[in-house]
């Protein structure tokens, strides 16, 4: 799929490649500075500089355990009370990463989908009004609207919109993930966080789940750990590469799958190691 | 060939030492499983024949055994009937019982909550060998401790004697804390960690977490530790004889001296001849406990079938 006599073309292979998007159109909407997380005195991620442009679709790719689940958690704070993170984390000029920031607010802007879809055991409608309840909203209206709208971005309400009292536990995997990406839009955030989002799913839904994400992207921004290459290559715009905790390549995803300027991320996409 | 599958056949066929084994372990272990459902049998059938000697030998009516407020066995009342009303202690139980478990369910599933969502630390290196030792603490010395320091508190306070149903429910709530905890604490455990990390990341904070998630995820293993404390209050007899009072009278207040099924049967099992309707009496008591304990062993079952619906 990648062309191999590109890459072996590159007499001279760097140590680490950088490129930071600077497309005026699509301005930087997060920034990580000097990121470090630990845990405990294990350092999971150091040099993790990366931007992230608005309205575009990044994705983290790397080996097993090379930081980049860790580096996605660490963005909403989801990592607080597992790991240390030092550093600055910059949303819209705004160091997130800091104790005087209201980390539930903060999540309302920055949401996160999991891994493993994980709805309450609540109804379908409840499961999306959960967030927006806990926020006072109660009028049934506006969260019947929400609801509603939400489902259809998620691109799950033709499926469900007859059912929406029923268990959200009886949706199959692919429904009940792209509920929680929904569930997850009905506060209305900036960011989307993805963590490996169809890696639970079979292909019919994962590529379902891509669809609805390249639509979101007009909405959100979106930053996706992904396993899958061919999934990163299809979505996304940038791409950054993890290996052992740092970030080796970071490019438009075009160039990291055709012309990577790094060793190991080359022998990665093409799929000799990892 | 032939000869080959023919040693391969028999290489298959022998009854190996691992297949002898196997054998011997089933054995083992069901006959272990035989001895355990003959005694359980045992124990049912003899209490049972024992306890419902009382109507059939002594033709004591099951309505006035349930219904009657004056326990004397040895005595006949006006109409010549022996006076075996078992409802003070009935009531004696069921009252401490439920008193004991709502006075203990907020302390234990709070201190679940702390132990396993708010301080897991400071939960497992302290709280944990607490909730051990108390379990471990025998009877007889929380019932001396009622019998010293709740007792004349008791009397203190609300007058009397001090011995009664409150003394008994302070004893009680302690004696069955330690159950419940330990049990809500592997309930909240059991709630997957994908669901907190499902709310927080919606921008909830923890204790709305705690309370919309984890606690209603929670529910039908919480509700198992409440009822197990309850069936364990339920049959407690040392500790509460020792601060309940023993006068078989119906509760007029919580600070009257009372008596449940189990302090009833302690201080009497003892004074009466086997056979006798005082002894046949106690036996039907000791019935009562017996099924009230299945019966909470079948809400137990129920609740645990109606949590894995979910």
């Amino acid at each position: 799929m990648f062309l191999s006599n590109d890459v072996q073309e590159n007499t001279e292979m760097l140590e680490r490649h950088i490129v930071q998007p600077a497309d005026a159109e699509h301005p930087t909407i997060l920034s990580t500075e000097d990121l470090h997380v630990y845990y405990g005195k294990k350092e999971a991620i150091s040099e993790g500089d990366l931007r992230f442009a608005s309205n575009q679709i990044t994705a983290l790719i790397g080996p097993s355990g090379s930081g980049k689940s860790t580096f996605l958690r660490s963005l909403n704070r989801m990592n607080d009370r597992i790991a240390t993170v030092t550093g600055r984390i910059m949303y819209r000029g705004v160091d997130i990463n800091q104790p005087s920031i209201d980390v539930y607010e903060m999540r309302r802007r920055v949401g996160m989908v999991f891994q493993r879809p994980n709805p309450f055991a609540k109804s379908i409608y409840d499961n999306i009004a959960f967030a927006l309840r806990l926020r006072g909203t109660t009028d049934k209206h506006e969260l019947d609207e929400i609801v509603e709208t939400s489902l259809k971005q998620a691109a799950l309400w033709n499926q469900v919109k007859d059912d929406l009292n029923k268990s959200a536990l009886a949706l199959s995997g692919g429904q009940a993930q792209r509920l929680c990406i929904a569930r997850a839009i009905a506060v209305k955030p900036d960011i989307l966080l993805l963590d490996e989002p169809a890696s639970a799913l079979d292909p019919v839904s994962t590529s379902q789940l891509e669809d609805t994400l390249l639509e979101l992207k007009q909405n959100y921004s979106i930053i996706i750990v992904t396993h899958n290459m061919q999934q990163a290559g299809r979505i996304s715009e940038y791409t950054a590469f993890f290996n052992q905790g740092r970030v080796l390549e970071y490019d438009t995803t075009s160039h990291i799958f055709t012309n990577p300027q790094v060793q190991i991320t080359s022998d990665y996409v093409s799929g000799n190691f990892g | 060939m032939m000869k080959s599958t023919q040693q391969l056949e028999q290489q298959l066929k022998r009854h190996s030492k691992a297949a002898k084994l196997e054998i011997w372990g089933k054995v083992v272990s069901f006959s272990a499983l035989i001895l355990i459902v003959a005694v359980v049998v045992g124990i049912i059938g003899f209490v049972a024949s024992k306890g419902l000697a009382t109507f059939f030998t002594n033709h004591v009516s099951l309505w006035d055994f349930l219904s009657g407020k004056s326990w004397n066995p040895g005595v006949t009342d006006a109409n010549g009937k022996p006076e075996v009303g078992a409802l003070p202690m009935i009531m004696g139980s069921f009252l401490i019982t439920v008193l004991s478990a709502i006075v203990a369910t907020p302390f234990a599933i709070g201190t679940a909550v702390f132990m396993n969502e708010i301080s897991p630390n400071k939960g497992a290196k302290i709280l944990q060998p607490v909730t051990e030792l108390l379990v471990g603490i025998p009877s007889v010395v929380y019932g001396f401790i009622g019998l010293s320091v709740v007792v004349p508190a008791t009397r203190a306070i609300f007058g009397g004697s001090g011995f009664g149903i409150l003394s008994g429910t302070c004893v009680l709530f302690v004696m069955i804390l330690p159950t419940v905890t330990s049990m809500s604490v592997d309930a909240l455990r059991a709630v997957p960690r994908y669901y907190r990390e499902a709310s927080l990341a919606l921008g909830a904070t923890q204790w709305q977490t705690i309370y919309k998630v984890v606690l209603r995820a929670a529910t039908p293993g919480l509700m198992t530790a409440v009822v197990f404390g309850m069936a364990r209050a339920f049959g407690e007899a040392l500790a509460v004889q020792m601060v309940i009072g023993n006068a078989a009278l119906m509760p007029g207040s919580l600070v009257d001296p009372s008596s449940t099924l189990t302090s009833v049967l302690t201080t009497g099992i003892g004074n009466t001849v086997m056979g006798s309707l005082q002894n046949n009496a106690l036996w039907s008591l000791a019935l009562v406990l017996l099924l009230m304990s299945l019966v909470f062993n079948l809400i137990v079952r129920l609740i645990g079938r109606k949590g894995r619906l979910q």
